[in-house]
């Protein structure tokens, strides 16, 4: 059975989907991926779909899926690398897919990523401030 | 008016068809010379009515056709299951309605990415939705 | 018996030239700057040639016979190239209205039974009555295409897209909005942030003369399918008056980042990539240069 790879990067997952997604291989990789983010304790998942041409309302819903069930295990999702073609025919399908953040390439969706961290640890640390005073 | 050049029919029962199906509409969509975008939108729309037939038709038979109008060409899709049918279609057509458990933008969402859209539809006999997507837009 | 009328028209198909040319040159409204006599009298020649050849005792009663495709290829390949010459319709009417006209005379001469003259006649009018829609269909047709051309070429030019700065596009949008503009603006913007890594793209509207709301939910598109790319969209150049139709149209924009002016919007987008931008000191040797 094929399997889509799951790419650990420090705190972060890295998925590159190649290949046109039929439903049990999308439906596999959300599954594997909410388990590795558990298993790894990620704090980020980066998504690069810069090699898939379609992406209908199926698709659109495992993304957000993966979105949704990762920040309840504490980790923030980036979804890179979207063509032209398939955010303009998500636009018009009616899927603006708002709970999802994008990035252009994994790069900057890495640093992105990176700001939530530091946004988070800052918050963290001021937390334990008010909680020590 | 419009005239058939190509045909070409596909049995759906499995949802890998649905990668198979999408692979041949591409085929004839790159043939006719269509835009890229005007691409995606074809094969998103095929991509959700095929699904629409597995989920709720259990599969049925798409057409694939090449057609012309004056200068123009285009794809004209099909898609006949006989499955339930649909008991109100306007309902059907409208945002957020939904029996099934998708998003309920199947049907308008997958209207406005194609540039001529028909269903007809007979509780306990089945399903037949024509779309048509011209090269041009 | 009737006369053969075919046999009378291949016969004095000269006479038929001559009579027409003389038709066609006595029109003070022939566009002569358009098309010299010469053109005029060969392409003339042609058609009446075509025309007299192909032409029978039975296939002169209809007209949709396969018999006239080459005189329909000729007359349209006319027809067609006067609208693009830019020649009015009704003097390309004219070339095939006065072509009627000679061929009657013709007949006039030749057929001396009153009864017979109006039988022939009449038959010859519809033919040539059904060429004279013809000619008007294909004119129409190449005027149409003219301005097919003319809009593509538009939709071109009036979507520049900017690069005002590393990482920030501009795109002035100029005209009216329409669905298939929006494609072509979307499509221009998003295949430039691609190619430019740009992270924030200005959407200026100060040239589009209304936003309704069919136009807002054109740039709520865009807004949304630059956002899927991962990149930010800025709407600017709103003027008071487009503020108010927005509101009072009740178009909830408040999802996206507006801004007055272009000059604002690159402000808020130099903030966003924290670039600041600065007044250099005033020893610059540049500025003392054109002091003095």
């Amino acid at each position: 059975m094929d399997r889509i790879p799951i790419l650990k990067m420090g705190p972060f997952l890295l998925v590159t989907i190649q290949i046109d997604l039929y439903d049990r291989l999308a439906l596999d990789l959300e599954e594997d991926l909410v388990r590795m983010v558990e298993k790894t304790s990620a704090k980020g998942v980066l998504i690069d779909i810069s090699a898939v041409t379609i992406v209908d309302s199926f698709m659109g819903r495992i993304l957000g899926n993966i979105a949704s069930m990762s920040r309840l295990l504490d980790a923030q999702t980036v979804v890179v690398g979207m063509q032209p073609a398939v955010a303009i025919t998500l636009v018009e399908l009616g899927l603006p897919l708002n709970g999802v953040s994008t990035a252009l390439d994994v790069e900057k969706g890495m640093a992105l990523l990176q700001s939530k961290m530091i946004f988070d640890e800052e918050e963290e640390q001021e937390e334990d401030d008010t909680a020590a005073n | 008016m419009t005239l058939p050049l190509t045909k070409d029919i596909l049995v759906v029962s499995r949802e890998q068809d649905v990668v198979l199906l999408r692979n041949r509409v591409k085929e004839h969509a790159v043939k006719i010379k269509m835009g890229l975008v005007n691409q995606t939108k074809l094969l998103t729309a095929a991509s959700e009515l095929v699904r629409n037939m597995l989920r709720y038709g259990n599969g049925g038979k798409a057409i694939i056709e090449v057609v012309s109008s004056g200068r123009i060409n285009g794809i004209r899709l099909t898609f006949e299951d006989q499955g339930p049918g649909i008991a109100d279609i306007d309902n059907a057509m409208t945002d957020g309605y939904s029996t099934g458990k998708s998003l309920g933008l199947g049907l308008p969402g997958t209207k406005r990415l194609v540039s001529e859209f028909n269903i007809k539809s007979k509780l306990g006999e089945g399903t037949t939705v024509t779309i048509i997507k011209w090269a041009n837009g | 018996m009737l006369v053969n009328i075919t046999s009378i028209l291949k016969n004095k198909r000269t006479e038929i030239l001559e009579l027409w040319m003389k038709n066609q040159l006595s029109n003070p409204g022939l566009a002569d700057d358009l098309i010299s006599n010469q053109d005029l009298r060969s392409q003339s020649a042609d058609f009446v040639n075509a025309l007299v050849n192909n032409l029978n005792e039975n296939n002169i009663d209809n007209p949709n016979s396969s018999d006239f495709d080459h005189v329909i290829e000729i007359l349209g390949g006319i027809s067609i190239s006067r609208a693009r010459q830019g020649f009015s319709p009704r003097e390309t009417g004219f070339f095939i209205l006065s072509l009627k006209e000679s061929f009657l005379e013709i007949l006039n001469q030749e057929i001396s039974d009153v009864k017979d003259l109006f039988t022939q006649s009449l038959r010859l009018s519809r033919l040539m009555d059904n060429f004279t829609i013809l000619t008007f269909e294909t004119f129409i047709k190449g005027r149409e295409e003219v301005i097919m051309r003319q809009t593509d070429e538009i939709t071109d030019i009036s979507t520049p897209v900017i690069k005002v700065w590393d990482g920030i596009l501009a795109l002035p949008i100029i005209g009216t909005l329409d669905s298939a503009r929006t494609q072509v603006v979307m499509e221009n913007l998003l295949q430039e942030i691609v190619i430019t890594g740009s992270s924030i793209a200005i959407l200026d509207i100060s040239g589009v003369p209304t936003v309704d709301s069919l136009v807002a939910q054109h740039l709520l598109k865009a807004v949304s399918a630059t956002r899927l790319m991962g990149a930010e969209c800025i709407i600017s150049g709103i003027r008071p008056e487009i503020a108010q139709t927005i509101v009072h149209l009740g178009i909830d924009l408040s999802q996206i980042i507006t801004k007055a002016t272009l000059a604002s919007a690159l402000q808020y987008a130099f903030k966003s990539l924290r670039l600041e931008v600065k007044r250099s000191a005033t020893d610059n040797k540049l500025f003392n240069k054109t002091q003095y």
